[in-house]
């Protein structure tokens, strides 16, 4: 064993390292995507890694691995579980041989995502036992059980830790590579009885798995991590609290009534019950401290209807609890203090919560407004500058995509009309595309996005005769989550060159006949393209390639000539670049030479050319940037 | 002994690196230590915090209002957005220099950052502001901000951790050549004379 300082999802790689996974794949995610980046760093040499294309294809690669009784681990954001939803549905009826790890990383806010969705919830709709931890340190130990439970009964789990816990840090003991456990695989048996899916095997095996999850309600209900903190004096103690995940820590930290009873649930589904009947036992009432869904809350509503037990449950369907967002201390303070309260407490204190004396503050001046922005030198600023310098006037539709193209939304780029999920930009287009005819419509594709899910949605276009645009940002990376490599980079996250998938060709095996390459950095070159491409009939391509700044050096920085600069402020107030910004005077640009990546276009634009000094990087013609 | 810090600023200034310094040094100290980082789309520009906790006894890995025994502000108006975190008499060490916003930069909203400096004046009795322009003019680069705010965060007392910690840290840590090494160490100790 040594001590690290580690990020939980970190913590978690180290975790399942240790618990001897042979095979590791996933899409990146946030706040999931370290996990499987440090599975790759600290490989000892025998474990097999990959990103996977999107989530549904790594599901299905660790299944196969898993089949073959291998540890598997899939890793994923919440909204990734739903692509890899429909392979994941089958094989809770299927099973696994080896322990297979289902990772999704929920984000309570949200605060890097589209949707509020609960993967506790997702385990119930699909059957499959779920994990959650509530600190980093038990994050790397709840792994490993994780992987135990799964090899025992058959059955892939989840095990979904969120933001707070995936992104907190803690310095915590880990074990040495040599004592790492080693899962040696029988490899696959074939058997089409169990591995092949049937009408007949879903029906019987349906019936096991209920039986199993009902075993399972006993089994986690004697399971360390779901406990119950006991109170002082049991003849005063009339309230429980019931929490999961950080909110038992914000719990911990905020309550200091030493006559509440705490129960912390770590399986939510199957749900322990007896545990919570246990719990249940001489309460009045119960608060469910938790976020997403009231996963806990229902569950022990269902408990005290089940065995007729007078609790009255509240949470987040009692209005006690805010129903959507994240908890923040502020949040569990408040709910405790106001649950508490009525305590007939001798002393006539409530005493229950801890509220610290902040300084009294006047109001503050107008804070910054903030919205996350495209960086300064951003390839996809030129980009959406060109097509909308292009079309400027007509009637048009830009469907965006999910990854850092969703920032040209914001002003004054304001070229993100629709945003629903990877890949949906294309079909979308196409839909408004059969309404009205007379709109030019355009879909924003990333090129990591393009193999998530571009390819059907382009297919679909062109067999329908769609009328549109496809537009394929491609700065060869998946730069939002952190600059993972992808099919078109020629390099795998183990490290090896492989042959690239150009998207060029994908596009001309659809059948597109109209597909051209520019570097978008190119302005005018670009504004020209757009105008003649989308003047074509039926489904064409661009694809504007230019390397993301952060995996390419600057070759200059841009300055403004404050003799020549006439402080019209286009530059400013046409592209948004952070790097601009005005001089002392406030009258005439400048550049934060600290950011400018030198990219030309804002010199590109200047009516009385005071901007000099960059370089681009050149990439559209000499081939990809590695 | 216990201390809860909030370092805060834009996205891309380099709030994660120095919340890991104070980490690691913690750390080599055998202190338990807690973080929270924002990581994702805000790292893009937009308002991030780091939230540190230090000594025993605690769980969760976010302060609370009133808690914070100092912020350590990389930009003015995000510190002055993360004050109701400030315990009554905590420390406060910023800088100066402000970020200007997009948004204020095409007139959608405006931002005042000297105002801000004011009203930290007004409000914070325990306040130390960082000339970020003259630190960088001085230490030729603008780039060790975070370890200027960091020297002026041990000499607000509240840190409590030695220049000799963060020193290791920043060794241990930054693993870039001998001259960078010379740069950090001179923007760590920068404030000593520098304000
Ligand atoms: S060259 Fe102009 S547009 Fe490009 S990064 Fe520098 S300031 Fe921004
Ligand atoms: S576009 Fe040129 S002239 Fe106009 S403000 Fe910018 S640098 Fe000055």
């Amino acid at each position: 064993m040594h001590k690290e300082f580690l990020m939980g999802n970190e913590a978690i790689a180290l975790g399942a390292l240790a618990a001897g996974v042979n095979l590791v794949a996933g899409y990146p995610g946030t706040p999931s995507t370290e996990v499987l980046e440090t599975i790759a760093k600290r490989n000892p040499g025998n474990v097999y890694v990959e990103w996977s294309i999107n989530e549904k294809a790594g599901m299905e690669v660790a299944a196969g691995a898993a089949y073959a009784g291998a540890r598997a681990l899939v890793t994923m954001k919440q909204v990734g579980l739903n692509v890899a939803s429909d392979p994941l549905m089958s094989l809770e009826y299927i099973g696994v041989k080896g322990g297979m790890v289902v990772l999704v990383a929920d984000d309570p806010g949200p605060i890097s995502s589209q949707t509020e969705q609960d993967t506790r919830t997702f385990a119930m709709f699909s059957k499959v036992p779920v994990f959650d931890p509530s600190s980093v340190s038990e994050a790397y130990e709840m792994i490993q059980e994780a992987f135990d439970f799964s090899e025992k009964y058959g059955t892939p789990v989840f095990f979904r830790a969120t933001t707070r816990v995936d992104h907190g840090y803690e310095a915590l003991e880990v074990k040495d590579p040599e004592e790492y456990f080693v899962n040696k695989p029988e490899g696959f048996v074939k058997d089409p009885s169990r591995w092949v899916i049937f009408p007949r095997l879903s029906v019987k095996n349906h019936a096991l798995i209920e039986k199993r999850n009902a075993e399972l309600k006993n089994v986690f209900s004697e399971y360390h991590r779901n406990k119950i903190l006991r109170e002082e004096d049991t003849a005063k103690c009339r309230k429980g609290i019931a929490t999961q995940g950080v909110n038992f820590m914000y719990t911990l930290d905020s309550l200091h009534d030493k006559n509440a009873r705490v129960m912390r649930v770590a399986t939510p589904f199957p749900f322990p019950e007896k545990l919570a009947l246990d719990f249940l036992a001489g309460l009045d009432e119960v608060l469910c401290i938790e976020e997403l869904d009231p996963v806990i809350e229902r569950a022990l509503t269902y408990v005290c209807g089940k065995y007729s037990l007078d609790v009255r449950i509240r949470g987040k369907l009692t209005g006690d609890i805010p129903p959507s967002g994240e908890n923040s201390m502020e949040i569990v303070r408040g709910a405790l203090a106001e649950f508490l309260k009525n305590e007939e407490d001798e002393t006539g204190e409530d005493g229950t919560v801890v509220a610290p004396a902040a300084a009294e503050l006047p109001q503050p001046p107008a804070l910054p407004v903030r919205p996350p922005v495209l960086c300064a030198g951003c390839p996809h600023r030129a980009s959406f500058y060109a097509v909308k310098t292009a079309m400027r006037g007509k009637k048009t539709i830009y469907c965006g995509d999910i990854g850092c193209y969703t920032l040209g939304n914001a002003a004054p780029l304001d070229m993100c009309d629709t945003c629903l999920c990877m890949g949906a930009g294309i079909g979308i287009a196409q839909g408004v595309g059969h309404i009205e005819p007379d709109t030019k419509c355009f879909a924003f594709v990333g090129d990591s996005t393009f193999f998530a899910s571009g390819i059907t949605g382009t297919v679909n276009a062109f067999y329908n005769q769609a009328d549109m645009t496809l537009i394929v940002l491609d700065n060869s990376t998946t730069a939002m989550t952190g600059h993972q490599p992808h099919p078109g980079t020629g390099r795998t996250v183990m490290g090896q060159v492989v042959e690239k998938v150009s998207i060029e060709r994908v596009l001309r095996a659809i059948g597109l006949t109209v597909v051209e390459t520019v570097d978008p950095l190119d302005y005018a070159l670009s504004v020209e393209t757009v105008k003649r491409v989308a003047d074509e009939p039926g489904v064409k391509a661009i694809i504007f390639r230019s390397p993301c700044i952060a995996i390419s050096k600057p070759k200059g920085r841009s300055h403004v000539d404050p003799d020549k600069c006439i402080g019209c402020g286009k530059c400013i107030r046409e592209l948004g670049c952070p790097a601009i910004i005005l001089d002392s005077d406030g009258k005439k640009a400048k550049i934060d030479t600290s950011v400018c990546t030198g990219c030309t276009l804002c010199e590109q634009l200047c009516p009385v050319k005071a901007i000099s000094g960059g370089a681009k990087n050149d990439t559209a013609k000499g081939g990809r940037h590695e | 002994m216990s201390k809860n810090i909030i370092l805060c600023g834009v996205g891309g200034q380099g709030t994660i690196l120095a919340s890991r310094l104070i980490a690691t040094a913690a750390m080599d100290k055998d202190i338990p230590i807690k973080t929270a980082e924002t990581i994702g789309m805000a790292q893009r520009g937009g308002s991030v915090f780091s939230h540190l906790r230090l000594g025993e006894g605690i769980n969760s890995p976010l302060i609370g209002k009133g808690e914070v025994d100092l912020i350590i502000g990389f930009e003015p108006g995000e510190t002055v957005r993360q004050l109701p975190f400030l315990k009554q008499g905590g420390a406060v060490v910023v800088s100066s220099r402000p970020v200007m916003p997009v948004s204020a930069m095409i007139g959608q909203s405006k931002y005042d950052a000297e105002a801000m400096v004011e009203y930290l004046k007004a409000n914070v009795e325990h306040l130390t502001i960082v000339d970020a322009d003259k630190a960088a003019d001085e230490l030729g680069s603008a780039k060790v901000l975070n370890v200027v705010l960091l020297g002026a965060a041990l000499r607000s007392g509240e840190l409590g951790l030695e220049e000799s910690d963060l020193e290791n840290a920043i060794r241990e840590k930054v693993k870039v050549p001998e001259k960078f090494l010379e740069l950090n160490k001179k923007a760590l100790s920068w404030s000593k004379g520098g304000k």
